[in-house]
């Protein structure tokens, strides 16, 4: 079992000719997702790899292969418009992995999407893995297992880092979901752990958060009013100083909410556990399988 | 991407938000000749990309052309929050009746721009949402239906009693959202919002910031970038497309992803050193990032040692060791250098490493304690 993708995932690749989304697109389907077509505008017709059907539209490639997931990897200026066609098209979730989209056009795509009950990951993330079913995005799937921890996070090669460290001990995932680190996003911490607590196989969750905004602090809260299941939470940025964005559009702090302090406060007082470095991962989510 | 308020405010009056005359120089008889041109009493306000420029006394009342060349010789040079003020607007003053307070910023909650207006202008809002918020008034906008006049004058009436001023203040925040979507802003303000002792409603001071996600397809907002007032090394950095922040420590620090890159600095407090500088090299393996990567961090001479931390998921490593190869044989260093890598090739670019001098290892842990000991002198 898992989070909002498995192995009957049916996806779409949308960029599926451009240099990154060709290259993960090979990746993804050595994984063993099920990728049932791509969109290139002017390439319909076409087949990538020989194999997968390339449509115009995505509207035309759901409707000839049912596919119920689309995955964006074009530049910046077309993604909007991207997630707003796959949105409109009836696939059920759609994964945003460009970076670099204006927070203007998400400000008009979020409500776009929401009003069509369709879920959004990113942008600017690293898509999700049900470690030995499917992968939309971009994480390594060798650095994955299946296994019981749901893992869900703000930043990519972080990510990584830590699901590194629980397979490199043992400890295999659920569902490893990267939210993405810009300002607004489609899905938030809350939405990955009311799945978690709903996934029967999803016995433990590490989270991993950053400095900006208070989506760990509202995280922390619903842990403490709604879950069964233990958390375990992080928070990059500890020494990052105020009004600097680090990296990611969403890692800035602004007067006194986004302060890594302030976030870890939340976890403690939601009865979390906190894991000091990335490794200590690994000891605090065994002690809660036990 | 900051701008001044000159530039703040010339994109503003081309949107019809009345704001008094102005003009920049960058020499004290530029002032002087802008100030005789205006015949009137003006202010001299330096233009750097920093706040509280009025307590560092960067902001000046000139009643007369040779009191502006005055306060203009005092302002230009001085450093404000260690930026140097190498412009001054030189701006008709205005006869202050009150003053009010008008931003707009894309609020990550609502995920929608959020106006917020507060009769208590003139001072920094976060002390106004800090010490009486009911003073502040936060209007939601929908993109797409825009600022609908009825919110604009609920706005205004929040503001003013007068309807003559109220209405005055809300087209003016219609105009200000029209060009804080037309310039790609993620904060756009007037603070202050001033009535004057005639009963005009005009703005006199502007600031607004834009998303860096914008300039690419904003290539006349992209070019009022100023790179004279900004921290050399980062320049340089996002002219390799890197992103790079120096802070004060000693440990140099080159990592790919922001989120990695924020964790080993946090690592290396952790382990009782402080880092340089926040450096993410991003997602490509390309070798020449790593040689810009070294370049930038070794001019900062506070750094004692330099840390790798790369994890690559898919793209290859050994690009990443070819390129500290590279950039060590051009430029060979000075200080120690400690490199973690994982990810695909990750034998090969371990190979290459030690076959040229370097040693490697795949744990981050150890390869920041490593770090942090080498920067304190040790062996």
């Amino acid at each position: 079992m898992s989070v909002f993708i498995d192995k009957n995932t049916k996806l779409i690749i949308q960029g599926i000719t451009g240099r990154d989304g060709s290259f993960h697109a090979k990746q993804m389907m050595e994984y063993g997702t099920q990728v049932v077509a791509g969109v290139t505008p002017g390439k319909g017709g076409q087949k990538f790899e020989g194999t997968v059907p390339i449509f115009n539209t995505v509207a035309d490639a759901v409707k000839a292969t049912g596919a119920n997931t689309s995955v964006i990897y074009v530049p910046p200026p077309f993604a909007a418009d991207a997630i707003m066609e796959a949105a409109a098209s009836g696939v059920a979730l759609v994964v945003c992995i460009t970076e670099g989209v204006p927070v203007l056009d998400m400000t008009k795509v979020y409500p776009f999407v929401k009003e069509r009950g369709v879920r959004l990951l990113g942008p600017n993330c690293p898509g999700l893995i049900t470690p030995g079913e499917s992968k939309v995005g971009i994480i390594p799937g060798r650095i994955c297992l299946p296994g019981p921890v749901g893992v869900v996070s703000r930043s990519g090669t972080l990510t990584y880092e830590v699901v590194y460290q629980l397979t490199r001990a043992g400890i295999g995932q659920t569902t490893c979901v990267g939210i993405g680190g810009d300002p607004i996003n489609g899905t938030n911490f809350i939405d990955c752990l009311e799945a978690f607590e709903k996934d029967p196989h999803t016995k433990a969750i590490a989270m991993m958060g950053e400095i900006g905004g208070t989506d760990e602090q509202e995280a922390a809260e619903f842990v403490k009013k709604h879950m069964k299941k233990p958390v375990v939470g992080f928070i990059a940025g500890q020494t990052a100083p105020p009004g600097r964005r680090m990296g990611h559009a969403g890692a800035i702090i602004s007067g006194s909410a986004g302060t890594a302090a302030e976030k870890i406060d939340a976890f403690k007082a939601a009865g979390m556990g906190v894991a000091a470095r990335p490794m200590d991962f690994v000891e605090l989510i065994k002690a809660r399988l036990k | 991407m900051n701008i001044h308020e000159y530039q703040a405010k010339e994109i503003l009056r081309g949107y019809g938000v009345p704001i008094p005359p102005g003009e920049v120089a960058t020499t004290p008889a530029q002032a002087e000749a802008i100030a005789t041109k205006y015949g009137a009493a003006v202010m001299v306000k330096a233009q750097v990309h920093a706040g509280g420029r009025g307590k560092a006394g960067g902001v000046k009342f000139c009643k007369t052309p040779a009191d502006a060349k005055e306060k203009a010789t005092a302002i230009l040079g001085m450093k404000i929050k260690d930026l140097t003020v190498e412009k001054v607007l030189v701006t008709v003053a205005a006869d202050i009746g009150s003053e009010a307070y008008v931003g707009i910023i894309v609020d990550r909650a609502t995920k929608k721009p959020v106006f917020m207006v507060s009769a208590a202008g003139g001072i920094d809002i976060e002390d106004v949402a800090a010490t009486t918020p009911e003073k502040i008034l936060y209007v939601p906008v929908d993109v797409r239906y825009g600022l609908p006049t009825y919110d604009a004058m609920r706005m205004g009436f929040f503001l003013y009693e007068d309807v003559k001023l109220a209405r005055a203040a809300a087209k003016i925040m219609q105009q200000l959202y029209a060009a804080f979507i037309a310039a790609g802003c993620s904060l756009a303000e007037i603070n202050p919002l001033v009535v004057t002792p005639t009963g005009e409603v005009i703005a006199v001071d502007g600031k607004m910031v834009i998303d860096d996600n914008e300039l690419d397809r904003k290539p006349e907002i992209a070019a009022l970038r100023d790179e004279s007032s900004e921290e050399p090394s980062e320049v340089d950095a996002r002219n390799s497309n890197l992103t790079f922040i120096k802070l004060d420590g000693n440990v140099g620090c080159v990592v790919n992803g922001a989120g990695l890159a924020m964790a080993t600095m946090d690592l290396v407090k952790y382990y009782g050193g402080e880092p340089a500088n926040f450096l993410d090299i991003g997602g490509s393996s390309n070798p020449e990032k790593v040689v810009n990567a070294l370049r930038i961090i070794t001019a900062d001479k506070n750094v004692k040692a330099i840390l790798f931390n790369i994890f690559r998921g898919i793209t290859r490593t050994d690009d990443v060791a070819n390129g500290i190869v590279t950039a060590t044989k051009a430029n060979p260093l000075k200080v120690p250098i400690v490199i973690r890598l994982t990810g695909t090739n990750e034998e090969l670019a371990m190979k290459i490493l030690t076959e040229n001098g370097f040693t490697a290892s795949s744990d981050m842990d150890t390869a920041v304690q490593r770090a942090v000991e080498l920067a304190k002198g040790g062996k």
